[in-house]
């Protein structure tokens, strides 16, 4: 089982003051923080300064290794292991070999793409605690971890309060 | 500016959204549903015994003798293949061109996509005669030499292009479902639904970081789908068009098929949605009329993309001044077969025409209708393109027709009995609409009351 981290959380109502409230917590220079919601929020990524996903970099490599394997496979069984003239075509027939190449390049990096964004998001992943079962409906959160640079509970729960955060909880996540 | 029309109306808050989304899965069945079901399941189990028949004693139950070795499993597996395409469309083609009306049905027409091709995987493998052998498809280091299976006819092109685009499908389906899964299981009451719904969910959180790789993700899947499925019926076009059989050999063929799937598969999700809107009323308001229109615009246009086709093939049976190229199509529409080219051509060239008139487009029956002609047609399109091109061979003497059984009329019938029991069944268990993706797109037309754009 994997270990969470305590720390605070608070919770939001609006899409506008979560995007706000991460702003704010990000200038205040916490770094380990989550902002949690239900859905993906249009300008989220740049609020909370979050790098594009490197996940897309995993598809290109697998996609040419899928080409790669496609094209590997079709030669050496065709033309190498055990070469069989099948209406005297050539033996290393690439035209006829395009279809399973294609269709391996997208197996594999499809199938690697979503493996990729399993390790990015740490799933799957055994009944994770829940801050406010709400999240993945209608309401926000952000949580700071206790290990996070100038994490002070009071100061937290203040600025929280501040940005409209309806509640302020401790909690593990 | 043109004024939109909202995506989803009633107004709703995101609590709304969840609430409606969720009751069909959290509440006890209707009815009408269990009423479904039950006819599905005995339809279900009526198949299982006609395959079991089929294995059991052999192919020769069905109609397939000399010349028309192709029958009731080819032409049933295209049609279902086919269905599986507008879901793929919807779910990936109209997400990269932002097409934001595709969310509330991009749900389940990929489940349509997931059961139709399922339907339509057993069709093949069956046909071999032998299923018990199929695992001699794939390329594995075998005892026999290795003997390798032949990469270079389309048969096997189909294979891979089937199976990739099956686990395609799927994994993007289920990608899409895991925070929906993850909204169920925290608002379940009982502890057997918050496992179950916990499990499927995976564990899913939706912090900040998580979305923007998921995001990407569904992206990189829609990215990589658009292709796929452009290729999977361009390749089960290639089972005929390699061929060198009049009729079948025609470059047209790849064109032709993607269009007919897309025809037949938008035509499906109509007949489905339209039931959908009636067996829960609370999805009127995410599935709205405007919906529907939009997809009966592009079963017209699809529709008469194919009408070319079948124009175009005429044209050129004539002009390439082959005369057996000739014959098969005047056959084709005149010979001892010529009752399935018109129904194919009344069906998917002429009633859908209705649907330049804005008030048909918008009526529930009229589409109801049309969407199941339009179907019925696709059916027969393959069966005119696989049994009227068998039929007459090169030499009189080896003329035959398709000898129909009541076998093929089990498959074919019975074949809608898994479809349907997989889809009722997804209709109670799984959310039907994508919450998460339906929330984004709720402020879109209600824009004077200061959301953005």
């Amino acid at each position: 089982m994997a270990k969470y981290t305590k720390g605070i959380a608070g919770i939001w109502l609006e899409e506008a003051q979560i995007l706000k409230a991460v702003r704010k917590v990000r200038e205040s220079g916490y770094q380990k923080f989550e902002a949690i919601s239900a859905y993906p929020i249009h300008g989220m990524e740049e609020a909370a300064g979050i790098k594009r996903s490197w996940i897309p970099y995993v598809a290109f490599v697998m996609a040419v290794v899928g080409l790669a394997a496609g094209l590997g496979l079709t030669w050496w069984t065709s033309a190498v292991d055990w070469a069989v003239n099948v209406g005297g075509k050539p033996f290393f027939s690439l035209p006829a070999f395009v279809p399973i190449m294609f269709e391996l390049t997208i197996l594999l990096s499809a199938l690697s793409s979503v493996g990729a964004l399993f390790y990015a998001c740490g799933i799957p992943r055994l009944d994770p605690p829940v801050i406010d079962p709400d999240l993945s409906c209608h309401k926000f959160a952000i949580f700071i971890p206790h290990n996070d640079t100038g994490y002070d509970e009071a100061k937290i729960e203040q600025m929280f309060k501040e940005l409209g955060a309806t509640e302020v909880k401790k909690t593990e996540y | 500016m043109m004024k939109r029309n909202p995506l989803v109306l009633g107004n709703k808050t995101l609590k709304d959204v969840t609430d409606d989304i969720c009751a069909p899965v959290e509440r006890f069945p209707s009815k009408g549903w269990v009423g479904m079901f039950l006819g599905a399941k005995t339809l279900l189990l009526f198949y299982i015994g006609i395959l079991a028949s089929v294995v059991g004693v052999g192919i020769g139950l069905l109609g397939v003798n000399s010349p028309v070795f192709w029958g009731t499993m080819i032409v049933t597996f295209v049609f279902w293949i086919g269905i599986g395409h507008a879901g793929t469309l919807i779910s990936a083609v109209l997400f990269l061109f932002r097409q934001k009306w595709r969310t509330s049905v991009a749900r389940t027409a990929e489940a349509m996509t997931v059961f139709a091709v399922m339907t339509a995987g057993l069709f093949p493998l069956l046909h071999t005669g032998r299923p018990w052998l199929d695992y001699w498809l794939f390329p594995y280091p075998n005892q026999r030499g290795p003997l390798w299976v032949n990469f270079r006819s389309p048969l096997l092109w189909d294979v891979f292009a089937v199976s990739t685009y099956a686990t395609v499908s799927m994994v993007f389906w289920y990608i899409g479902l895991v925070p929906d899964f993850a909204t169920i299981k925290d608002r379940a009451k009982n502890k057997l639904r918050r496992t179950v719904y916990g499990a499927l969910s995976l564990g899913w959180r939706g912090t900040a970081k998580n979305w923007s790789h998921y995001e990407m993700v569904y992206l990189l899947l829609a990215g990589l789908s658009t292709p796929l499925v452009l290729s999977v019926h361009t390749i089960v076009s290639f089972d005929f068009a390699v061929s060198n059989l009049p009729g079948w050999h025609t470059t047209i063929f790849p064109p032709y098929f993607v269009a007919g799937a897309i025809f037949s598969g938008f035509a499906m999700v109509v007949t489905l949605m339209t039931l959908v809107r009636i067996g829960f009323p609370e999805f009127k308001n995410y599935v709205t009329l405007d919906h529907m229109e939009v997809m009966n615009k592009i079963i017209m246009t699809t529709g008469m993309l194919v009408g070319y086709a079948y124009a175009s093939e005429f044209f050129i049976a004539w002009y390439s001044g082959n005369q057996y190229e000739r014959f098969v199509f005047i056959n084709r529409a005149f010979g001892p077969y010529g009752w399935s080219y018109w129904i194919m051509v009344s069906c998917n060239v002429i009633f859908p025409q209705l649907f330049w008139f804005r008030r048909f487009r918008r009526s529930i029956p009229v589409m109801f209708v049309i969407s199941l002609l339009v179907n019925v047609g696709m059916w027969f399109e393959r069966f005119v393109i696989t049994v009227t091109s068998l039929h007459r061979d090169f030499l009189p003497s080896s003329w035959g027709m398709y000898a129909w059984s009541w076998f093929d009329t089990g498959v074919l019938v019975g074949s809608f009995g898994m479809f349907l029991t997989l889809f009722l069944l997804y209709l109670r268990l799984f959310p039907a609409v994508s919450i998460a993706e339906v929330k984004p797109v709720l402020h879109v037309g209600y824009d004077d009351k200061g959301g953005h754009h």
